[in-house]
């Protein structure tokens, strides 16, 4: 199943007014962190915080809601979450982390959990993983490249950054809105995507993106009886609202449909590889 | 399943010999014809049970040269040490229990930690020995692995001057498994010990080809170099010296920094890959 394994799934917005307007879909990341953080499930989790370069994220260990919010919005641009794994144990002495990634930073966690080879008492610290959708990503010049050379909107300037129905669109902080066709970006991808097997981080506890819903909607995919018991109690709480996810072409279908793309370009790229003598992870 | 260290290894053909018979056709014949057999007496349970508690691996542990701080990693998973000495017959160790003689018995698993000195002659016989007694050995963290921060020795020390070649195990004997990092974690050396006691062979494969010489530079590589990184920073949380520092979504290894433990390129999620079925089972607790 290109989908992986899960209890549920469906459409689902945050109540949130500040989230709605900070976070890049329906704010479930942020919703859900900061409710695991205010029910202890978590003491603090690992994000992507904008620095003083904008659009070049680093990792950060955030303790409090403001913190949180601080860091919603997708950045399409390498932010390599893990290495704050043992900052958040050692450093803030947290307990009980969470995180978000994509599948890539979140089979890195599981495979740490696996086989902790440099990772001493950090497989039970692990609380919570939440994942996001995700289909490729950019190296720092290569994402400045896209935004500067075919939006030709100055990095400094964009405010929000998606993909969308086949277009990467970028909204200026002056409110203008610039569409160029996702094909174009291809050649910006960073090469080791092309062999990534999973669109929806089938390893996180909850999974979550923007395919499948319509816009300001997220898909929400609770996976393990933690991600279940976390997304069941926000909904308790009146944090988001949900529906059942639409079946048809816009829905399940479109998200098979390109988990399944995704899982094909693996494949094939692997084989690929395979061919011309290059090895694949073994 | 028959324990593994009992196993005696396969050829390929052999194994797909078994997988045929063990096609539902097949199988359902056999239960036919074994069911007659079910009726064992209550002695002879008891018998096969005592077997079974008997069967319990034999364990060797030997330190070559190193700091033992791999041994104290072992230990350091307080909360199961119990169990995990309680799955083993642990008969040798040469720093917790003042033993000298590497034994004549046959082991089933032998961990060695430590890389092996080449001008001491007593550690060059016991690896030798010890990989002839043993079905199955583990090279335990860094050194013995790939030789770690051993491999800056080069001689011209007090006690022993001529000491100066620190080697992998691998490099004298054939390695089953090794378990890189400075120290290796906890936690990776109590489920490689569980997996072979549980025959639990999809764990172990992996850790087949993680024996030799190591560096910061494999990232380079066999990670990058083979177009494979993916910028998710785990190579530099796992570094024990804070060697790597992640640069634009690669990672840099500072070489004065890099001990050459192999931890990075082993916690890599591109060096090898588990199945989303193990995560699944293992660590999401999912069926
Ligand atoms: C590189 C990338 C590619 C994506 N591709 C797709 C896609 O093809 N289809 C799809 O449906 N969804 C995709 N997504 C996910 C989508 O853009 C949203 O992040 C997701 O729907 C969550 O939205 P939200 O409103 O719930 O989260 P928010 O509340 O906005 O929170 C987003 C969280 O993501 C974290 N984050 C932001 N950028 C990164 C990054 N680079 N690395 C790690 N964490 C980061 C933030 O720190 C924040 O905690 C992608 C995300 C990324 C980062
Ligand atoms: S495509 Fe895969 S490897 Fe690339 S950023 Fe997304 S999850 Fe990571
Ligand atoms: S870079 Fe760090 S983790 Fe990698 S081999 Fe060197 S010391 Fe070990
Ligand atoms: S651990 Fe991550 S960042 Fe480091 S080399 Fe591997 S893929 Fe690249």
């Amino acid at each position: 199943m290109v989908l992986g394994k899960y209890l549920d799934i469906m459409t689902v917005k945050t109540t949130d007014k500040t989230l709605q307007k900070y976070s890049q879909d329906g704010g479930i990341v942020s919703s859900l962190l900061i409710h695991a953080l205010e029910t202890g499930v978590i003491e603090g989790a690992i994000v992507a915080m904008p620095t003083d370069e904008p659009w070049n994220p680093e990792p950060y260990v955030a303790t409090t809601p403001e913190e949180i919010i601080a860091a919603a919005g997708t950045k399409y641009v390498l932010c390599p979450l893990n290495n704050a794994l043992k900052i958040a144990a050692r450093e803030n002495g947290l307990d009980k982390i969470g995180m978000v990634g994509m599948h890539c930073l979140t089979y890195a966690v599981r495979k740490m959990q696996l086989y902790p080879f440099g990772a001493r008492h950090l497989p039970n610290k692990m609380a919570l993983l939440l994942g996001i959708f995700c289909t490729e990503n950019f190296s720092y010049t290569g994402i400045k490249a896209i935004v500067e050379e075919l939006h030709k909107v100055n990095i400094e300037h964009v405010q929000k950054m998606d993909v969308s129905k086949g277009k990467m669109i970028v909204t200026s902080n002056m409110g203008e809105r610039v569409e160029v066709p996702v094909k174009l970006t291809h050649s910006y991808v960073q090469p080791g995507c092309y062999i990534c097997p999973d669109l929806t981080a089938r390893t996180a506890d909850i999974s979550t993106g923007s395919i499948g819903s319509p816009d300001g909607w997220s898909t929400v995919m609770p996976r393990t009886k933690v991600g279940k018991d976390l997304f069941q109690s926000a909904v308790d709480m009146g944090l988001f609202e949900t529906k059942p996810i639409d079946p048809g072409k816009f829905g399940m279908e479109m998200l098979t449909r390109l988990a399944q793309n995704k899982w094909d370009r693996s494949e094939k790229t692997r084989a690929e590889r395979a061919e011309i003598g290059l090895p694949n992870p073994f | 399943m028959s324990p593994f260290w009992k196993k005696e290894k396969k050829s390929d053909a052999e194994n797909i010999a078994e997988m045929q018979t063990a096609s539902p056709a097949a199988a359902e014949e056999k239960t036919d014809a074994a069911q007659p057999e079910i009726t064992v007496k209550p002695a002879e349970a008891e018998a096969e049970v005592k077997e079974m508690a008997a069967a319990k691996p034999k364990v060797l542990t030997a330190v070559m040269s190193g700091c033992t701080g791999c041994l104290i990693s072992l230990v350091d998973n307080y909360d199961i040490l119990l169990d995990l000495l309680d799955a083993i017959d642990y008969r040798y160790e040469t720093t917790l229990a003042d033993v000298r003689q590497i034994p004549d018995d046959q082991m089933d698993i032998a961990i060695v930690h430590g890389s092996i000195c080449l001008q001491d002659k007593r550690q060059v016989d016991d690896i030798r020995k010890i990989r002839q007694n043993s079905t199955f050995l583990v090279a335990m963290g860094g050194c013995a692995s790939s030789g770690c921060v051993t491999r800056y020795s080069v001689g011209g020390q007090a006690a022993t001057p001529s000491h100066e070649s620190f080697v992998p195990v691998a490099n004298l004997v054939k390695v089953d498994f090794a378990l890189p990092g400075c120290p290796t974690g906890p936690e990776v050396i109590a489920n490689t010990i569980l997996a072979a006691v549980g025959a639990d062979l999809e764990y172990l494969k992996p850790l087949a080809e993680l024996a030799g010489f190591a560096c910061g530079c494999d990232l380079l590589t066999k990670i990058i170099g083979n177009g494979l990184c993916i910028g998710c920073g785990t190579c530099a949380m796992s570094c024990p010296t804070r060697a790597i520092d992640m640069d634009y979504g690669r990672p840099h290894v500072n070489q004065e920094l890099c001990i050459k433990c192999g931890a990075c390129y082993a916690q890599c999620p591109r060096s090898f890959e588990p199945t989303f079925e193990m995560i699944e089972k293992r660590v999401m607790g999912v069926e």
